[in-house]
């Protein structure tokens, strides 16, 4: 029977370990958390649906009792190596080992860290969160300024490392701008005297129902699209932010102050994505992220034979396009094995 | 003299075909960065001469791109070349060396 090493158990690793279980193969999965489900346990709702994230989360988990599945937390391998017979041994940071016919490489993204981007403010300024705080504050039904009181206006900042040179980032994260629209509905929903804006530079609605669901912000939750980046933001006395932005639609600058500001933080290739593209010599892409070795034919092969790649280590993905790229992978190593 | 007090509007609309876009020309070739624009307005947001003035960088650069040269040639000279356009460009067009090559466009073809 053949074995797969699966590392990382956010939805990717886990769909993948699933879809191999059911076709008879041995699963090795390495999560260095406590808990399986990755970014996703940050999560509250999912676009376009509005499904509990949690409901898909404890799906996964629940696919993971499959007895071919053998679970690994709070593990991170320490050491990969390959042998002359392409067979993979994997050392964990407790010490064992793990012997593998295949490798899948599931480590996922980080969201960027808005300190980088200083003069937006956060962690410096009381009302600036990220989308991942609103998300938590979301969770605990809880959303308040600094001082504890409603705010009045919330602006969302859309592209927040992304797409910008002064971070090096080139890339777009592609799923900030839905998110965006998702969490400007959610708002308007818990603050129904609020006034919501989203400041943007393209609407990129990329997935079925996105479109649509941009349409019901404007129509039915009303909320104000001004597009124009964000140039500048500061804080008055108050503790509310003021902030600076080009409203490029009628080409005048334009000034605003508001009681939140949400940055919609991008997505980056996660520190354990890289570290183990250098272990395992596959090539990066110009955003960080892992090259496959084509952008059709081999999006979760990578240059070194019996090496995979499944989720965001490869590129920002939605959870919708997860969950299939897990599915391709595990084909593409079914397939890899039997031919062995 | 205008007999009738009737006249003839010009079109509004821009004449790709024969606007002239000699400036661009030079332009692109001393400062290729400006290909790099996504109109983010960002450069305009936080611009010195634009919060006092109607001066747009954004839009001038625009309309050299579609030739439209003779409102930059009227409004250029606001600018004060603090460079704190560049801070913010998140394509990392040099804003200010644009300018500088715009108005050298100007001086050197006077019409
Ligand atoms: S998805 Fe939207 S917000 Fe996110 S980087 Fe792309 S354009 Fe910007
Ligand atoms: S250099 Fe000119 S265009 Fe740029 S910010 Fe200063 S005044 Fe504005
Ligand atoms: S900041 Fe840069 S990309 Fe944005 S409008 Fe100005 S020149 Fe263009």
């Amino acid at each position: 029977m053949h074995t797969v090493i699966i590392i990382g158990g956010g939805p990717a690793g886990c769909e993948a370990a699933y879809q191999l279980a059911s076709d008879g193969i041995q699963v090795h999965l390495i999560e260095k958390n406590n808990e399986t489900g990755g970014n996703l346990n940050n999560w509250y709702q999912l676009f376009p649906d509005r499904k509990n994230a949690q409901d898909l989360n404890k799906r996964l988990q629940e696919q993971l009792n499959h007895p071919g599945i053998t679970l690994h937390l709070g593990m991170e391998p320490s050491r990969v190596e390959k042998d002359g017979q392409g067979r993979f041994s994997v050392s964990l940071s407790d010490g064992s080992l793990l012997e593998g016919d295949a490798l899948l490489v599931a480590t996922g993204f980080k969201t960027f860290d808005a300190k980088r981007k200083e003069e937006y403010g956060y962690g410096i300024y009381e009302n600036v969160v990220t989308s991942v705080d609103l998300e938590n504050m979301f969770r605990n039904h809880a959303i308040r300024t600094s001082k504890g009181d409603v705010p009045r206006r919330i602006g969302i900042i859309h592209c927040v490392g992304s797409r910008d040179e002064k971070v090096c980032n080139f890339h777009c994260s592609k799923l900030c701008c839905i998110t965006g629209v998702k969490q400007a509905i959610e708002l308007r929903e818990m603050l129904p005297e609020s006034e919501i804006f989203c400041f943007y530079m393209d609407m990129r609605m990329f997935g079925p129902g996105y479109e649509e669901m941009y349409r019901e912000a404007q129509e039915k939750y009303n909320i104000k699209f001004i597009r124009g980046r964000l140039s500048e933001a500061a804080e008055n006395r108050e503790h509310q932010v003021q902030v600076k932005v080009e409203d490029t639609l009628l080409g005048r600058p334009l000034r605003v102050t508001l009681d939140l500001m949400v940055l919609l933080v991008g997505m980056e290739a996660s520190n354990e994505t890289q570290g183990m593209a250098r272990e395992l010599g596959v090539k990066l892409a110009p955003s960080g992220f892992i090259l496959p070795l084509d952008p059709h034919y081999g999006n979760n092969l990578t240059g070194e034979k019996g090496v995979f790649i499944t989720g965001c280590c490869s590129a920002p993905m939605n959870l919708t396009d997860t969950l299939n790229d897990a599915r391709s992978a595990a084909v593409c190593i079914t397939r890899y094995l039997n031919m062995k | 003299m205008n007999f009738w007090g009737f006249n003839i509007s010009e079109t509004r609309s821009i004449n790709y075909d024969t606007n002239d876009k000699d400036m661009l020309i030079h332009v692109l070739q001393e400062v290729p960065s400006c290909k790099l624009c996504i109109e983010c307005g960002g450069c305009t947001a936080g611009c010195t001469a634009g919060r006092l003035t109607s001066f747009n960088i954004r839009k001038l650069q625009m309309f050299m791109k579609r030739g439209e040269n003779k409102e930059i040639r009227e409004e250029l000279h606001k600018c004060m070349l603090c460079g704190k356009c560049i801070l913010v460009c998140p394509r990392g067009v040099d804003t200010r060396k644009m300018i500088l090559s715009m108005m050298k466009y100007i001086k050197n073809n006077q019409k």
